[in-house]
């Protein structure tokens, strides 16, 4: 059995949708369903969940690398079996959970975690840093401005003891995307590492009129810097193609992922922003966008230092300074944007200073500020 | 294959992190075009540029999405990475898996991809990453007929839906998100595997306003989980936590030295509506004025839960920025029921209704957002046939522009210059 080439139609099925999550759930989870009373973390990285019969269901929660193989996937199995029964999850920031159904099982679970090496990191509970979010990078895209998987690795490495610990004021959600494209949708994220290009689109006319639909092409742009003009091939042929106003690109990239013709990555050009200050909970303020604090570090494989040293300094500031339950975003608005460029020594630059779309509501308008070292 | 010297991922080998060189490595010794994807990676951080080419339309038969085209620009190099296509396969709700279910996927993606995959992709896939554009039907074929699986969504269709794990472990979700998103996910089949919007379209399903699966940041469409009535309280925990009994924010906090715990200054001092005050050693709170942020519940576990009239938001248009601005979801529904006995009508009757006049006057590749920002608020809200109110907007507009209608006007707007000008000269 299986697919015959020759009837590619014969007993096809379609349309299946996912499998259902009930089965794939422990005993513990399907029996207590909807009748948790609390948690409790009872060390870094163990999460003690209570239900209303009494039931306790014990969680040891690890961290992964989100580029994972099928062989690392069939020792989770391994470990999974052993002591959960059979059963395992993923968190949505890439996590690995084994859960039990009694505290007992939880030691030799994590003794077991603990003699496998690097692999599996205890951690990501509570006020610590959690696995960093992120897009494929140079492991697998068309559209990058960095890698990602390898500067995350960097990133980790270094915030790893807040990985393992639980001592800062806060979570601190760090996110990561390869492009603006951001497919790890990270602009509300306590820190941002993103991404970007800053050389305008070369345009390949002898390609451009096979590749391209012009028009999409041109409208792609958000800023009409893309125009349409009569240019001469490589063969000296006169074809339609396209020209880029320079002055006027914001490098979003979005004319390449319309036209093939127009690459726009490049070894110098490209490089890495960091935007800090946002979330997603609704918990004491409203949900905040990331804001732009450094507007470019260069591409510095395999480790990235300047990347990394600029993560480690927010996180490290921050620890220090703000209140228990602040995040990065309520910290920076409590003491001032002003004051958080002074505390963490990271130079104010014009790039922070926003000229797109409703760029007006982030300017100040008010006499009131903090005299800081910026005013001489 | 052969080997390829990579000193410079070799470097991150080192370090405490878990390494995805190493992994490569390991999965090399049955998988060798894992070299090929290490060497192409070792050119690309010697280049510091990707070397995969842009797109390449492939797929499987019947279907416009869940495999995404990908080529490599240096394929005499790395021939084991020529072809390099990446499968979305649907997860299950909440990310649960058997070992069972996971071998399986592992043996299917030895026999017909890399070995690599990603656990899991930003919308919620789980993503293979890597296979040839003839191993593509024989995979589909396998995945649907042995594993009874399918593959998620890529393209203008919607994105496969994805939730928090909702009350399968969580006390604090208001409804069953794992339901709610597996019976959309079958609902909408067609519009998942077959791209007929303008762009892409997103629902997350978060069970509470913590939102962990960042619904009113990345989704298009976000259902989130919310209550009515009172926080329920339990006055004798209250007391354990003032006198220490319990630690503060379900042990979240507990590295660091913070100090005895303080219910002034950490939960009511910290509550955006100061709603809540203390009678001697009894907590109070108006939840008329509660605003449903959950820190107090965060901070007290067991003394506080959320209401029992529970139901969720639903918020609209939130994206990323590309291309006009990153923006969150605006609140469009304050409350609905989330019932599965009316097949959750409350939710899909507002789905369908976005989707009807989104599909229409929504333009190539502008999320609903987009298209919300384009024709205002106050358009948008006669499309849901939701009355204005008041919860809608932070604040009213500063600026009097308003779009009056005709008929709103006394007399309309036909009027005659020569009557004007007999009682006023030129």
């Amino acid at each position: 059995m299986g697919y015959n080439p020759d009837k590619p139609m014969e007993d096809r099925i379609t349309d299946l949708g996912p499998p259902h999550y009930g089965e794939l759930m422990p005993p513990v989870i399907q029996k207590n369903f909807g009748k948790w009373l609390y948690h409790e973390i009872t060390q870094p990285g163990v999460l003690m969940h209570k239900a209303e019969s009494g039931d306790e269901c014990w969680t040891v929660r690890v961290g992964a690398a989100r580029l994972i193989s099928i062989d690392h996937i069939r020792e989770i199995c391994d470990i999974a079996d052993k002591h959960c029964g059979g059963y395992v999850r993923w968190t949505t920031r890439n996590n690995v959970e084994f859960m039990v159904d009694s505290k007992a099982k939880v030691q030799p679970l994590l003794d077991d975690l603990k003699s496998r090496g690097n692999k599996f990191p205890i951690g990501a509970t509570g006020a610590s840093v959690s696995a960093i979010v992120h897009t494929q990078g140079w492991v697998h895209c068309h559209t990058p401005a960095t890698d990602a998987s390898g500067v995350v690795k960097a990133v980790m490495d270094e915030l790893f003891d807040y990985f393992t610990s639980m001592t800062l004021p806060a979570q601190v959600r760090v996110a990561l995307a390869c492009c603006l494209n951001m497919c790890g949708a990270v602009h509300a994220s306590d820190i941002a590492i993103l991404g970007i290009h800053r050389k305008p689109p070369m345009i390949d006319h002898d390609a451009i009129s096979g590749l391209c639909e012009l028009p999409l092409a041109i409208s792609a742009c958000p800023l009409g810097a893309v125009k349409p003009i009569k240019a001469t091939n490589s063969k000296g042929e006169e074809v339609k193609s396209v020209k880029v106003n320079a002055e006027r690109c914001m490098f979003c990239g979005n004319c390449y992922t319309m036209c093939p013709a127009m690459p726009l990555a490049d070894p110098e050009g490209d490089g890495i922003a960091i935007l800090v200050g946002g979330k997603v909970s609704n918990s004491r303020a409203m949900p905040k966008f990331s804001k732009l604090v450094i507007p470019f570090l260069p591409n510095t494989p395999p480790r990235w230092p300047e990347t990394v040293a600029a993560v480690k300094n927010i996180v490290d500031v921050y620890a220090k300074d703000a209140r228990k339950y602040e995040r990065v975003g309520e910290w920076a608005e409590r003491i001032g944007w002003e004051k958080f460029f002074e505390k963490t020594g990271i130079p104010f630059t014009i790039k922070s200073i926003d000229d797109y779309r409703l760029a007006y509501d982030t300017w100040r308008t008010s006499t009131q500020f903090k005299f800081t070292s910026h005013i001489k | 294959m052969p080997k390829h010297d990579t000193p410079l991922l070799d470097e991150l080998e080192k370090g405490p992190w878990p390494s995805f060189v190493t992994d490569l490595k390991r999965q090399a010794a049955t998988k060798p075009e894992c070299w090929d994807i290490l060497g192409q990676v070792e050119l690309s951080y010697k280049d510091r540029i990707t070397h995969w080419k842009h797109g390449g339309i492939v797929g499987v038969f019947g279907y416009g999405g869940g495999i995404v085209g990908r080529y490599s620009d240096v394929p005499k190099q790395f021939p084991g990475v020529a072809h390099f296509h990446t499968v979305r396969v649907n997860q299950p709700s909440g990310l649960y898996y058997s070992t069972a279910k996971l071998r399986a996927i592992c043996d299917l993606w030895q026999k017909y991809g890399s070995g690599m995959t990603n656990m899991h992709g930003s919308t919620g896939d789980m993503v293979l990453l890597g296979t040839t554009t003839p191993n593509l039907e024989p995979l589909f074929y396998d995945l649907t007929h042995d594993l009874n699986q399918d593959l998620g969504g890529s393209g203008s269709n919607l994105r496969t839906p994805a939730c928090c794990l909702g009350k399968s472990r969580c006390e604090w979700s208001c409804y069953d998100t794992q339901a709610l998103c597996h019976f959309l996910t079958n609902k909408y089949q067609d519009e998942l595997h077959r791209p007929a919007f303008p762009y892409k379209f997103k629902f997350k399903m978060s069970g509470c306003p913590n939102d962990c699966v960042a619904a009113i940041a990345r989704s298009d469409f976000a259902v989130i989980g919310s209550w009515k009535d009172d926080i329920r309280i339990d006055q004798a925990a209250v007391k354990g936590y003032i006198k220490g009994e319990f630690p503060s924010n379900g042990g979240a906090h507990a590295g660091r030295d913070w100090g005895k715990f303080d219910i002034q200054k950490e939960v009511l001092d910290l509550c955006p509506t100061n709603c809540m005050w203390m009678e001697g050693d009894t907590l109070k709170i108006d939840n008329k004025e509660c605003t449903r942020c959950m820190h107090c519940i965060n901070v007290m576990p067991r003394a506080l839960r959320p209401g029992l009239e529970q139901g969720a938001t639903i918020c609209v248009g939130a994206k990323a920025p590309i291309l006009e601005g990153a923006q969150f979801a605006t609140m469009i529904i304050p409350f609905v029921k989330v019932d599965a006995d009316s097949e959750y009508e409350a939710v899909t009757e507002n789905i369908e209704k976005i989707w009807d006049w989104w599909m229409e006057v929504g333009k190539n590749r502008e999320r609903v957002g987009e298209t919300i920002q384009r024709v205002g608020l106050p358009t948008f809200l006669k499309v849901m046939e939701v009355e204005p109110l008041p919860q809608h907007v932070r604040e009213p507009r500063s600026n009097p522009y308003i779009f009056w209608q005709e008929e709103e006007v006394e007399g309309g707007w036909e009027r005659d210059i020569r009557e004007f000008r007999k009682r006023h000269a030129q």
